[in-house]
């Protein structure tokens, strides 16, 4: 237990790429936290994803030692937050769990709109802010620039800013020094009162169960403790109470202001809500912390296994990853053409990646993404009201009052000369210009955009059109009527219900035509011609035909040698079972996702 | 390699085995080119020197060993295939016939077909190979347009070809030739023209085959490096076929095969045992063979190149042997017996598999008029012939 004067918790705030994480390891390893040989790049990152993309996904805690200028040795906790807008209430959680927090900005970039985002959610928890310039070191860097536009934009005094380069450990000592000197110690807590901790995060370990990141506020925690979450109602008896090191140590017990972590005999993660107070079972404490609420997902999508005989590994994958992930939503799916899945919830779509991802990889099970969907509020002429997951649910539109369909407000940062294409890019999604500003060179554009524009590619376009130097970051406004239809897709006349949509009516035939011409090259040709069509309702809007295939005999056999053509049988065999039967049509699987991708 | 006393050929199933509905046959490769057609991915080389003698005694050889094997079966055919055979010395041809001859009973018509370059040089050995005992010849003609035979690296020019066709209509009983069509640069037209004029010639046999650009050669490379230009279209390639059917069933010489078309009674037998599989026995460098021993069935494959075989005979057997699998010997004479007009038994396919043709996959291609089933025969229609690949497919991949 450390007095509360000597113990600093902050967390860091950065865009992707500017350093985050290289600032984590030089702090670990500065103050030896880490012998030198088990130092490796990205330390508190832990999945292969979060290594590779860079992103942080789940919240991680380290506890440094650190001798101070002023004779005294300070505990500082960081905590590594998830930086991305999909996880924006697991940010807030963390961040109200710590007292301060750096704020890193590439000294050759500048701020970020995700940078924004994650800054203003620091500011909304009352931290203390320092600003660092990484990269100073670099000859694009403009220190002085870039601590114009922290001023100017966030409106933080930045003359104070820590200049350092995390890469070769510039200014490093310089940011500890500010750690202690100006950010704030913990609140007074008071360790005679009832326990009350904030539930951090939690992750599954495949040895030790569940450990929960917690942030003591008030009372204290040891082994042996019975504890009650007082959202989800669980007790449990504590096994072990420590702190990472960022190996897990164990220590006697967590005092007020303290963070670390705690194991419990937890089966899954589903049981621990993030924002959840964990308190004694005996002796609770009389308010829970304010602020909890359940992670609801945004984006829906279809999770199929292409290789149909791996449905049951695949119910196996998902049960596992949920077991460590309560905000996604899963349940069993029949689709005509692509036979057993689930359909998931995700909390945006990078998590709807990460997941994906890990099926693929950690399994090792090929899977089939149907188009990502919205969930929209479909107001029937009876009064009832239905939440719209799948567009292959869609009821007769004659039945259908109105739809209304999730909005966004999203802030995207851009380079001047890019600004052009992307508030062009903007319109075509149907956005809704909100503001527009400059800031020394970039642009900020705010639009309201409806999700169900964004949630497919919307991000990769926007990478493309400005060649990568954009940022965007959203976040949900609520719900609006429009005039929303559901685009169905026949292909040879029957209905491919992974292919539905739903779509504005002003877009429908854009979005039709663009989808048959896709399907034309993406569906082999067969031994008849193919109709393609997009209908609305029984309405077709737009078609293509695929011609017949006309000659694919092999003219000549050598010398009898069968083997050479059984063989390249045996391989068309193999690529077959990776088609989708659809009447008398096969239609790849690739196709599945290809097809929607919008080029405008 | 399975030893000759392991297969007792007068086994009561001999009797009734797979193979005897295709024959029996012998075929002979000779590897060697005067030069590499562009286009050709056979085995095929070109050497400055061939030791005659040592060819003809390996064999030799090959044939004793395999009469061993298959002792008492009926040969129907030998073919001597390439490269170019007709630069083989006709006296070697004629031990090789008189070998075979001597070790199988041969059929009352058995047909001994050579393949052969039509230049005048060659021309000359026709009367050589005529009393070697060569009853059929297969020219290696491919164009009636001299521009296109440089162009596809043929050495001979088209007044050759045709004295070489009239001598060798004079030497022969029978005589076929090749042509290639949807060359680079032709059009449908001027390929009506082309094979109205070969069947003016007194030809009862054809084999038309498209051009196709495979990997590994001079034409597969330029073709992946754009430089392979004026190739027609597929659907302009696909016109020339089905030019090719009308023409060709108007002059009396339908196609009782994808690629060739004949009189009747003047298919090509050696072939038809291929399609009708048949066994047959393969030897020299590359030569494939399907030989059923006890009942079971074996892919036989030699070495392709030339000095490896060679060397390899008289040292035990050079080919190597795999026994089929009975669902890969179903697949084998599914798709070689859809190649021919007169279709096949599906109750040999049965017989093969163990069990019949996927019922599904049947309905699907039938419903499509693909295929036609009748008189216990089932067979590919005039629309599913060119579209044969994707019939198979249906029939076998489900």
């Amino acid at each position: 237990m450390t007095d509360l004067a000597h113990i600093r918790n902050f967390s860091i705030v950065a865009h992707i790429d500017h350093g985050k994480s290289t600032l984590a390891d030089r702090l670990i390893q500065l103050t030896g936290t880490v012998a030198e040989r088990d130092m490796k790049d990205q330390l508190l990152d832990a999945m292969d994803i979060e290594r590779e993309r860079g992103i942080t996904i789940k919240a991680n805690t380290v506890r440094i030692e650190y001798p101070a200028k002023d004779g005294h040795t300070y505990v500082l906790n960081l905590i590594d937050t998830p930086g991305h807008v999909d996880f924006a209430y697991e940010v807030a959680r963390s961040m109200q769990a710590v007292e301060g927090s750096l704020l890193v900005v590439d000294a050759t970039q500048g701020v970020e709109a995700q940078t924004l985002a994650n800054v203003y959610t620091a500011i909304d928890a009352d931290h203390e802010i320092v600003p660092v310039l990484n990269k100073v070191d670099l000859p694009a860097a403009e220190p002085e620039r870039v601590k114009e536009q922290i001023e100017d934009v966030i409106g933080i005094d930045a003359s104070q800013a820590c200049l350092i380069s995390a890469k070769t450990g510039v200014g490093i000592p310089d940011v500890l020094e500010a750690i202690v000197t100006r950010l704030p110690p913990p609140d007074e807590g008071d360790r005679n009162k009832p326990l009350k901790a904030m539930l951090v995060d939690s992750k599954y370990d495949q040895y030790l169960g569940v450990i929960v990141i917690v942030r003591i506020i008030d009372g204290t925690l040891k082994k042996g403790d019975r504890i009650r979450m007082m959202k989800t109602g669980g007790t449990y008896d504590v096994d072990d109470v420590g702190v990472y090191r960022p190996a897990m140590t164990a220590v006697k017990e967590l005092g007020p202001g303290e963070i670390g972590y705690l194991n419990a005999s937890i089966k899954q993660v589903r049981d621990t809500r993030v924002g959840d107070t964990i308190t004694h079972e005996k002796k609770p404490c009389a308010e829970p912390l304010p602020g909890f609420k359940p992670s609801v997902p945004v984006v829906f999508c279809g999770l199929f296994p292409v290789d149909t005989s791996e449905f049951e590994d695949m119910r196996d994958a998902i049960e596992k990853l949920a077991l460590n992930d309560a905000s996604f939503t899963y349940e069993m799916e029949t689709s005509a053409a692509l036979g057993f899945g689930f359909r998931c919830g995700f909390l945006g779509l990078l998590h709807l990646e990460v997941i994906r991802d890990r099926i693929e990889r950690e399994y090792n099970i090929e899977l089939i993404t149907t188009a990502p969907s919205v969930i929209y509020h479909v107001y029937m002429k009876d009064g009832e009201k239905r939440d719209l997951h799948n567009p292959a649910d869609m009821p007769d539109m004659t039945y259908v009052e109105h739809i209304e369909e999730p909005r966004i407000k999203a802030t995207i940062m851009v380079p001047d000369e890019y600004l052009g294409d992307v508030l062009k890019l903007c319109q075509d999604r149907r956005g809704i210009q909100l503001d527009l500003t400059y800031v020394g060179g970039r642009a900020m554009a705010v639009y309201d955009l409806p999700l169900n524009e964004v949630v497919f590619d919307f991000y990769d376009r926007l990478k493309s059109v400005t060649k990568g130097y954009a940022s965007f970051d959203y976040e949900l406004i609520g719900y609006r009527e429009d005039r929303l239809v559901k685009m169905q897709v026949l292909v040879n006349d029957e209905p491919v219900d992974a292919l539905s949509m739903m779509v504005h009516r002003d877009r429908a035939e854009m979005r039709g035509r663009a989808m048959c011409e896709k399907l034309k090259d993406l569906i082999p040709r067969h031994m008849f011609k193919i109709p393609i069509q997009a209908a609305i309702g029984g309405k077709v809007i737009a078609r293509e035909t695929l011609s017949a295939l006309r000659k694919d005999v092999t003219a000549k056999c050598y010398g009898g040698d069968a083997s050479r053509k059984r063989k390249l049988l045996d391989k068309q065999k193999a690529g077959k079972k990776k088609m989708r039967q659809f009447g008398k049509v096969e239609i790849p699987q690739e196709a599945f996702i290809s097809a929607l991708k919008m080029d405008t | 390699m399975p030893s000759a006393s392991s297969s007792p050929a007068a086994s009561t199933d001999a009797l009734t085995e797979d193979w005897r509905n295709g024959g029996f046959g012998l075929y002979v490769h000779w590897p060697f080119c005067e030069s590499k057609c562009p286009y050709c991915d056979f085995n095929s080389h070109v050497a400055r020197f061939i030791d005659h003698d040592r060819w003809e005694a390996a064999y030799l050889l090959e044939l004793e060993r395999y009469a061993t094997l298959t002792p008492g079966r009926v040969l129907d055919s030998i073919f001597f295939g390439g490269g170019t055979p007709s630069l083989m010395r006709p006296d070697t041809v004629g031990r090789v016939i008189e070998k075979a001859r001597a070790l199988w009973p041969a059929s009352n018509s058995m047909e001994v077909t050579l393949e052969a370059n039509p230049s005048s040089v060659e021309a000359g050995r026709f009367a050589g190979f005529s009393d070697a005992g060569v009853n059929r010849i297969s020219m290696g003609i491919q164009s009636l347009n001299d521009n296109d035979l440089r162009a596809l690296g043929r050495l001979h020019s088209v007044a050759e070809a045709r004295a070489a066709f009239d001598i060798a209509r004079d030497r022969f009983e029978r005589v076929s030739f090749d042509l290639i069509y949807a060359r680079q640069g032709q059009s449908v037209e001027a390929w009506r023209t082309e094979l109205r004029e070969a069947l003016s010639m007194a030809v009862d046999h054809l084999s038309l085959y498209q051009l196709t650009i495979e990997e590994g050669t001079a034409f597969g490379e330029r073709h992946e490096r754009g430089l392979l230009r004026g190739l027609p279209e597929d659907d302009d390639a696909a016109e020339m076929y089905f030019a090719t059917q009308g023409i060709c069933d108007a002059a009396g010489l339908p196609a009782y095969e994808v690629s060739n078309h004949a009189g009747e009674g003047a298919e090509s037998r050696h072939n038809l045992i291929y399609w009708r599989y048949g066994d047959y026995v393969g030897i020299g460098p590359g030569a494939h063979g399907r030989i059923t021993l006890n009942g079971q069935r074996h892919a036989v494959e030699n070495p392709r190149a030339p000095g490896a075989w060679l060397d390899r005979v008289g040292q035990g057997d050079p080919a190597s042997w795999e026994p089929l699998a009975p669902e890969d010997t179903a697949t084998e004479f599914l798709m070689m017996g859809l190649r021919l007009r007169e279709g096949i038994d599906p109750a040999r396919y049965e017989g093969l598999a163990g069990s019949p043709i996927d019922p599904e996959g049947l309905a699907y291609v039938a419903d499509l008029g693909m295929i036609e089933q009748e008189q216990g025969r089932l067979r590919v229609s005039e629309q599913g012939r060119p579209v044969l690949n994707a019939v198979i497919r249906e029939l076998l991949a489900r």
